[in-house]
């Protein structure tokens, strides 16, 4: 596997980068395997190749110019009741491979070869033809016990060689659970790296004039699908964060108007207030093992950074500064806390150990540095940079070197990280409409290299998005 | 006659905005007569004989939030990124104090608030620090710390809406509101 030590920092140099971008490539061979996913989705894989040495491949720490053309064959409908499921899985498996900014779909128009014939194999020739150099098929099929099974094919088209082959059983509501698992699946054979398209986002929605925002706790899958509200705009609630089981949320509350820590079960739906004090309690991130809860507390006009053991409810106390400490987050180890304050004069970040000793600045360049969150991987810490008027999204290694920027814009803030660590999402806010009073919030993704800057859908304005896990 | 009225009394409130910047002799004159005695709207009705201080009667109720606010002054602003009570901040605030006074069972919650041009975490600190230093004056000027209290709203409820530097100096504030 290369590095994945960032090795550029500015766009010209990435180019460079991508243009020396090589493809190489491995045949495959069969294995099986049996997996259970949650939520009824029972997926059994009896794999029919497995890779070998050399491998259709991106490397995904370089920039990526030039995203593999894959095709991505419509999935095969063995009945007619399976022909809206079949189609609905092929449109989120190109959708999702597209969106990564790694692929390129071939136009299915352009294809030669029918999904009923490539149930007997693939022509290569055929998709040579029309500049494929990855090949999707798959089929769907009613079991008889309600369940549907949906087997694909990942074949590298110039060696002719199947690479993956996983065949998935589920109800056939969890049609698009399956889809975002054949993308992971083709994600990590050809990148190496664990995909991150069957996670969930939770985030605020917006909604209503600038001076009385709306604002409400919601959720979605990574792909903008799905989308629910889980509080009903009552209260004003900001920056929720996933626990390690994505069955969680924290999050700040106004319940009452009194800004506090609070709970959400995402099974239940019941609402917890953590903890009972003097003053805000705001903040707040799980900690990796999700026993615990870090969070600040402001009190006579002082913000400090708190631990809460989430069994006992007691708070230690792990920042005792006259300046504002916040915005903590875990290294994934959990032995690290990243935070920010102002005890040099301006916003900056610092590393601490996980009892609050040793806290060390490790950001030094020009502006403020805030909202630090520290990567899955433990390699990177992301930051909202403040500077000369302007918002960055930044990452930076954990000793305070390799600072770069990822995207700038008029207000960027609150990064957080796709489980496997390549990809970011934030939020941008920019005025709108008359003399500018409106306000437009909205979902960006953005690659570790910088690149394949996106959109995410969601129905209303939003902002604070936390990315959860892989789904189990 | 209802939309002249109300024409009248935004005339008013303007004017005591306008002046709450400055000198405001005229104003504090006034809160006086009209809270010298203990049934002060009948008081004021009995002095008033111009068109606009009557019309102030029915409008502003003594010892209301829009009292507070036309009369007394009921924010104090902040510089960026700052939560030091400016000169001009302590003299709202000697106001408040002796409006508190002239009111001792009411209770007031200071909601400190930022612009729009920070991140979130920081900004709900800073409303934190800025009702936090309000708080404090009130108390040194001799309010009983039980009648305060305090809730920082961030960025998230601009005074003013606008992406400029008079929307965001409008929105770096402690807002002193009863209970």
């Amino acid at each position: 596997m290369t590095d994945p030590t960032i090795t550029a920092t500015r766009p010209a140099v990435r180019a460079a980068i991508a243009a020396g971008l090589s493809v190489t490539r491995r045949l495959g061979a069969f294995v099986s395997c049996l997996c259970l996913l949650g939520a009824g989705l029972a997926v059994s894989m009896p794999m029919l190749a497995a890779p070998a040495a050399a491998e259709l491949r991106i490397d995904i720490t370089k920039g990526n110019f030039d995203p593999m053309p894959i095709a991505v064959t419509p999935f095969y409908a063995t009945g007619p009741s399976e022909q809206d499921v079949a189609s609905q899985i092929t449109g989120v498996v190109s959708a999702d491979l597209e969106r990564s900014g790694l692929f390129r779909p071939v136009n299915p128009a352009a294809f030669l070869q029918d999904s009923a014939s490539l149930q007997a194999g693939p022509r290569f020739a055929d998709w040579r033809a029309v500049n494929a150099q990855a090949l999707i098929a798959g089929a769907v099929k009613s079991q008889g016990d309600g369940l549907i099974r949906v087997e694909f094919r990942l074949w590298d088209v110039l060696s002719e060689q199947q690479i993956a082959g996983i065949a998935f059983s589920a109800s056939p509501q969890g049609w698009r659970r399956i889809a975002h698992k054949v993308a992971d699946e083709v994600y990590k054979r050809i990148t190496g790296e664990e995909g991150y398209f069957d996670t969930r986002v939770v985030y605020i929605a917006e909604s209503g004039p600038a001076n009385r925002r709306i604002k409400r706790l919601s959720i979605m899958d990574q792909d903008g699908a799905n989308n629910r509200f889980l509080t009903d705009g009552t209260n004003l609630v900001l920056t929720p964060r996933f626990s390690p089981t994505a069955q969680e949320i924290t999050y700040l509350s106004y319940v009452g108007n009194v800004p506090r820590v609070y709970l959400f079960n995402i099974d239940n739906g019941r609402q917890e207030r953590l903890g009972d004090f003097p003053g805000m309690s705001f903040a707040p991130r799980f900690s990796p093992d999700g026993n615990a809860v870090v969070m600040s507390l402001a009190q006579d006009g002082n913000t400090d950074i708190y631990r809460m053991d989430l069994r006992t409810r007691r708070m230690v106390q792990l920042t005792n500064h006259p300046a504002i400490d916040t915005a903590p987050s875990y290294s994934p180890d959990g032995r690290k806390i990243t935070f920010e304050s102002d005890r040099s004069g301006t916003q900056q970040i610092y590393v601490m150990d996980a009892d609050g000793g040793n806290p060390t600045r490790i950001s030094f360049g020009q502006g403020r540095y805030a909202t630090p969150v520290w990567s899955p991987r433990g390699d990177l810490i992301a930051f909202t940079r403040l500077f000369q008027g302007e918002f960055y999204i930044g990452v930076i290694r954990p000793d305070g070197t390799g600072e770069r920027m990822l995207t700038r814009a008029f207000h960027a803030e609150g990064p957080t990280w796709a489980p496997n660590g390549r990809v970011l999402m934030f939020f941008e806010e920019k005025p709108s409409g008359q003399d500018d009073r409106g306000r437009i919030a909205k979902l960006y993704s953005v690659d570790l290299t910088g690149n394949n800057l996106r959109q995410v859908e969601t129905p209303q304005d939003a902002s604070d998005p936390a990315w959860s896990p892989l789904i189990p | 006659m209802n939309l002249k009225f109300l024409s009248m009394a935004a005339a008013v409130l303007l004017l005591a905005a306008c002046s709450s910047d400055g000198e405001d002799s005229s104003l504090a004159a006034s809160d006086g007569g009209y809270n010298s005695g203990a049934n002060a709207g009948s008081n004021y009705g009995a002095n008033g004989s111009d068109i606009s201080s009557s019309s102030m009667q029915g409008n502003v109720q003594p010892g209301s939030q829009e009292d507070l606010a036309v009369n007394v002054g009921d924010r104090v602003l902040f510089g960026f990124d700052q939560y030091n009570v400016s000169s001009e901040g302590q003299q709202i605030l000697s106001r408040q104090a002796e409006w508190l006074r002239r009111y001792p069972s009411i209770s007031v919650t200071i909601e400190g608030h930022s612009d729009e041009r920070g991140t979130r975490e920081y900004n709900l600190a800073l409303g934190d620090r800025r009702a936090t230093a309000v708080k404090n004056y009130l108390i040194a000027a001799g309010i009983s710390g039980s009648r305060i209290s305090t809730v920082s709203f961030g960025k998230e409820r601009p005074a003013a809406v606008g992406s400029n530097e008079s929307a965001w100096a409008q929105n770096r504030r402690a807002v002193t509101t009863i209970n």
